[in-house]
């Protein structure tokens, strides 16, 4: 009934979001923020524990859709032991694919690269962001929650 | 007699609702959030603008006495569709939002003071909360709300007597809840309120185009309501007001239209209603909600009702024959919409799987966020129907309900 939909929700996609990765609270994080996307209500807070400029551990905890609890775990995996500058520019090139399907040559998304269907659906856009922002705003010390609005 | 037209008869009237979406017949499903317009809406649009279109309550000339007699003609039509005794008791506003904001100003600033308690429902919506938030900030009230019992959506009427102490002094509430789909007791809300001289509020944003509504039968002192979730347009809706209260309330908004003369320093206001109603309205929307109303009227508005109260209960009974389903509101006497959560799937996983085979849901918090977190959720599904929505769009839910399940592994 759903093939459209075969290739946003891929089952890498499923596992993730039924058992998200590096869930939960963090002991000893020395930089945290929340997350919030007030359309639909989803919420989540972010943990990271920086050392050196190298974000040497990270977790989180939340409630919303597959995509945005998938695209949150999937990011967990993918930024463990990256420097700031090494985040920002992953954080670029994962905006770019999801809101254009464009890779650049050389990227370092690996296993990101499954999100790369939400493109086509711009109301998801913002799920698939909203772990992003917030992790992006916990390195850069905001206190406010980010908001995808 | 002839047998009027079975209403699946009047979709005919939609255009909108004769489209294929990604390749499925398209089956509207989120008319709490706005209805279809039939042709004849549009078309009084067009034809406003294309013969008609003037400044209203200004000229002299032929267009703008036309103008303004179609537009004051729809105050007229307006006070007959909900059964006010004045004319002058409809205010034209931008819609439901707009009308509880014209009384938390208009008559919150004037006869709120300190102390006082303003008396909500845990179940309304945000435009029937944040108005008063912020009328409680400028004044020192504060708000207090009427439990809801829990997943079953019921006011728990109970607990009325002690809510309605003497320093309530308004009870604002929703008719139809959008998110549960209860339809709470308003004769008997307003009768209560109205032994303690409290004054009342009703959104009527989710029945206006649902069923028959008599301001005089409620007893209340104000309601509002949104044309385009009732066949009309955007961007217009109405306040009702009783005429004594009106009287004694001063503008909210100052400039053209709402005066009876101007001085550099000081003016003067004019009647009830234009005093509510500065600069130039919002004319061709006024006068095309005037058709709507017709139109609701043709097609019958207990006829509407019975319709929601037919299609609500058997929406509610499949998902739940479905199972794995969470549902929310009354088991009995429900409104024509209903709200859910399939098990361990997501609102928002749930609404885009839908609109892949063409059914139009809505998921989120339809603005009632304390409500979802009173009932820990944070969104819900929900269908919400109207006349033009048939037993077979439900039943093609279901089966697209159940596909999700499969898909999820559920
Ligand atoms: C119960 C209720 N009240 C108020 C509103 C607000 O209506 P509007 O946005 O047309 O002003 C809505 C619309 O969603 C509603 O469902």
């Amino acid at each position: 009934m759903f093939e459209e939909l075969n290739d946003l929700y891929q089952q890498v996609i499923m596992d993730h979001s039924k058992k998200p990765h590096n869930f939960g609270m963090l002991a000893g994080a020395n930089c945290c923020a929340r997350g919030q996307n007030p359309l639909c209500g989803d919420q989540m807070q972010i943990y990271l524990k920086t050392e050196d400029n190298i974000v040497q551990d990270l977790r989180w905890e939340g409630d919303g859709c597959a995509i945005f609890k998938a695209s949150s775990s999937l990011m967990t995996d993918s930024l463990k032991g990256k420097t700031r500058e090494e985040v920002k520019q992953l954080f670029e090139e994962f905006h770019a694919l999801i809101t254009t399907g464009k890779i650049v040559p050389n990227h370092h998304l690996g296993k990101l690269e499954v999100l790369s269907g939400v493109n086509r659906f711009p109301a998801r856009v913002k799920c698939a962001l909203l772990g992003w922002r917030a992790a992006m705003s916990a390195l850069e010390g905001d206190q406010q929650p980010v908001s995808t609005e | 007699m002839n047998q009027p037209p079975s209403l699946s008869e009047y979709r005919k009237d939609f255009p909108a609702l004769h489209q294929q979406v990604h390749g499925h017949p398209l089956i509207y499903l989120d008319n709490a959030a706005t209805s279809q317009k039939p042709q004849v809406v549009i078309d009084a649009l067009s034809r406003f603008y294309q013969c008609d279109n003037a400044n209203v309550h200004r000229g002299i000339h032929e267009l703008s006495n036309r103008a303004s007699a179609a537009f004051e003609g729809t105050r007229e039509r307006a006070g007959r569709f909900i059964n006010a005794s004045h004319t002058d008791e409809i205010i034209f506003t931008r819609g439901t939002t707009e009308s509880i904001n014209l009384v938390a100003n208009a008559w919150g600033n004037q006869f709120v003071k300190a102390g006082d308690v303003i008396l909500l429902t845990e179940m309304e919506h945000h435009s029937n909360i944040v108005p008063w938030q912020m009328l409680a900030r400028r004044t020192g009230a504060t708000l207090a709300f009427l439990p809801v019992t829990g997943d079953d959506g019921l006011l728990d009427l109970s607990r009325l007597d002690d809510y309605l102490t003497s320093k309530v002094r308004l009870l604002a509430f929703t008719h139809i809840s959008n998110a549960l789909g209860t339809i709470n007791p308003v004769v008997e809300l307003c009768e209560q309120a109205r032994k303690r001289g409290i004054t009342t509020l009703v959104d009527a944003a989710q029945s206006a185009g649902h069923r028959r509504l008599d301001v005089q039968e409620l007893g209340c002192d104000f309601l509002a309501l949104s044309g385009h979730k009732m066949c009309g347009p955007t961007g217009i809706g109405l306040l009702y007001g009783r005429l004594d209260l009106l009287e004694t309330m001063t503008p909210w908004q100052g400039g053209g239209d709402m005066i009876s003369s101007v001085d550099y320093h000081e003016s003067t206001w004019n009647k009830v209603p234009h005093k509510f109603e500065a600069g130039t309205p919002n004319i061709a929307d006024t006068i095309a909600l005037h058709t709507a109303m017709d139109y609701l009227d043709q097609v019958g508005r207990d006829r509407i009702a019975e319709h929601d109260l037919e299609i609500g209960a058997y929406a509610y009974h499949q998902l739940e024959r479905l199972g794995k389903v969470r549902l929310f509101g009354p088991r009995q006497q429900r409104a024509g919409l209903v709200s859910f959560l399939l098990h361990n799937i997501h609102a928002h996983d749930v609404v885009t799987f839908a609109d892949q085979q063409g059914v139009a849901l809505r998921g989120g918090h339809h603005c009632t966020q304390p409500l979802m977190k009173k009932l820990g959720v944070s969104s819900t599904s929900r269908a919400s129907f109207y006349f033009y929505n048939t037993t077979e769009e439900v039943d093609r839910m279901i089966e697209v309900m159940g596909g999700i399940q499969k898909f999820f592994g559920e």
